[in-house]
């Protein structure tokens, strides 16, 4: 549903994601997890059509963002961090001018507009000013907004970010509900929010990303194994064999670089063994070239401490929760 | 049809804040004294050809007072029309609702011709009002209606040139006050720029006084239509819309 190449943007001469490359299939909803500043927002604005990509490509249903921009936008809702709403607009009037520029036809605009207002349990509010409403509301508001011409693909920026724990909860539930045929991403810095409603997590760092997987694998991968990246000249299946054989070697994958061709390896390893010098040894020893041997989840250690880290100011407030 | 939607969403803002009411106040209240103003002059004048029948030659109402009127109107708007675009795309940008409307299925051309019409609905309702003060005078005085529709097309294509201007600055900035300085400050420019064409001279001076915005006025003023003025008007305003265009692309293309 959503393919994206080496997608790179540059403001300036500083780059706010490079190389960024990942595809997400019909119905998933994904995860883009990152501290704040990594590149979510950027790669979200890119995929949504409002910004465009210094390099890259990036594929949304089938439609280039770029080339076949109205095709994509024709297909996708969203909605940015900070909700940008008109405050002078009522509700209902705000959500049939959506519908009005989204190409909703008149007949079905009221039922599209009554629908998605109920969806999003913002239906008692139909009336008021989009200015007087608490954050939790314009939240859904700014979510009835995006399904309104029932998009393929819904992309949703910092959904939970401003909200109390009540409106946290039911924004999450929301989402889940929306999903089904519906493709979502949701970029978020709270790791438990992740486990809760996505099935895949993209995990961006600086610009770059860390690693794609399931909640789960990705949980047990930091606290059971430590991965090494080897590049290795020599025929692909024996070096595989060969590196399995190491002792304490969990896994072999092997990576093709689409640039120069070779293969690279990712070596899982038991947790607290540094294997490096045994996998040097079992490549050097049967005469094959090693290009690079380093750790590669270095990052994602990192990244999950600093998410970790950041998390623990808002766990307190959920746990209250009772007494509100 | 998606120019329809942006053009209700921006005419009801105009008419939800109290942009529009204030504009409109003012303008009326403006115009009613300018009209009275000069129609005072214009009843002395009557009294004095009284006595001197040779005056009389060549007093028509049309010529003492609608004309003089129409062009004070167009000073008026130079100050007023700043205040009709400052807000088109700068309060958008601001808010970052501007963001949300660009991934809509719509084309730039759309958003913004919505928004040029909706600027250009409400000059044309503030253009009602000096008419309300020369429907008054009809009653009182035979009025050459050609002459005055040709006037009120070129106040029009003169206003249509303000919003180019305003809607262009507007999409330059965040803030409302700044669009609105650097859309009377460009306007005024344009306005005055052939003062300098005597002295400067050549072709050079020939273009200066060629693209000052009141000059090319005069001739729908005096009720007749040239075709060099008309393509003037309306080529400005299509080249306004396009660095607007221009300049929200590269706004985009920045980040």
């Amino acid at each position: 549903m959503i393919e994206v190449e080496n997608l790179t943007k540059f403001y300036g001469p500083t780059a706010a994601i490079e190389d960024v490359s990942f595809t997400v299939d019909r119905g998933q909803i994904v995860g883009f997890l990152g501290p704040n500043g990594a590149g979510k927002t950027t790669t979200l604005r890119i995929l949504a059509g409002y910004l465009p990509a210094t390099r890259g490509t990036a594929r949304v249903a089938g439609f280039d963002v770029f080339k076949d921009s109205l095709a994509v936008r024709r297909r996708l809702g969203y909605l940015p961090e900070n909700v940008p709403l008109y405050p002078e607009m009522r509700v209902r009037t705000y959500l049939d001018f959506v519908a009005e520029v989204k190409g909703v036809p008149r007949p079905e605009r009221a039922r599209r507009v009554a629908a998605a207002m109920e969806r999003c349990r913002v239906d008692d509010a139909a009336n008021h000013l989009i200015g007087t409403l608490s954050r939790g509301y314009r939240q859904r508001v700014g979510i009835a907004q995006a399904i309104l011409h029932d998009p393929e693909v819904i992309l949703l920026d910092e959904p939970t970010v401003g909200l109390d724990p009540k409106q946290i909860i039911e924004i999450r539930q929301l989402i889940r509900e929306l999903a089904g045929q519906r493709t979502v991403i949701l970029s978020t810095h709270i790791l438990p929010e992740v486990e809760m409603i996505c099935q895949r997590v993209i995990i961006i760092n600086q610009g770059k990303i860390v690693a794609v997987d399931t909640p789960e694998n990705l949980k047990a991968k930091v606290r059971t194994s430590a991965t090494v990246l080897l590049q290795v000249d020599g025929p692909a299946a024996e070096v595989r064999e060969q590196l399995q054989r190491v002792a304490g070697v969990l896994r072999v994958e092997e990576r093709p670089d689409r640039a120069d061709g070779r293969i690279r390896y990712l070596v899982q390893c038991a947790l607290h063994r540094d294997l490096r010098r045994d996998l040097a040894a079992a490549v050097v020893g049967r005469g094959w070239g090693l290009y690079e041997l380093r750790p590669a989840d270095v990052m994602l250690e990192e990244v999950f401490i600093r998410l970790v880290t950041e998390e623990l100011p808002h766990e307190q407030p959920t746990g209250q929760e009772g007494e509100q | 049809m998606n120019v329809l939607a942006i053009f209700k969403r921006e005419v009801r803002t105009y008419f939800t804040s109290p942009i529009a009411y204030t504009l409109l106040t003012i303008f009326a209240i403006i115009c009613g004294f300018m009209f009275t103003s000069i129609l005072a002059q214009f009843q002395r004048a009557g009294f004095q050809s009284a006595m001197n029948p040779s005056m009389a030659q060549g007093l028509n109402a049309t010529e003492w007072v609608v004309r003089p009127l129409l062009r004070n109107v167009a000073v008026i708007l130079l100050f007023l029309m700043p205040i009709v675009t400052m807000r088109l795309l700068a309060e958008e940008r601001r808010t970052g609702t501007l963001e949300l409307l660009f991934t809509f299925p719509i084309r730039d051309v759309e958003l913004l011709g919505g928004k040029f019409l909706a600027a250009l609905a409400i000059f044309l309702v503030m253009l009602a009002l000096p008419l309300i003060n020369i429907l008054m005078l009809a009653s009182l005085a035979p009025l050459e209606w050609q002459a005055i529709g040709v006037a009120f097309a070129g106040l029009m294509l003169l206003g249509m040139t303000f919003l180019a201007i305003g809607l262009f600055c507007s999409s330059l900035t965040e803030n409302q006050i700044v669009a609105a300085v650097l859309t009377f400050g460009a306007a005024l420019l344009f306005w005055i720029i052939d003062w300098s064409a005597d002295s400067t001279g050549g072709t050079l001076g020939q273009v200066l006084s060629h693209l000052s915005i009141i000059r090319h006025f005069d001739s729908f003023q005096r009720g007749v239509i040239e075709s060099k003025d008309l393509i003037f008007y309306l080529n400005f305003t299509v080249f306004g819309l396009f660095l607007t265009m221009r300049a929200v692309e590269s706004h985009r293309w920045r980040g």
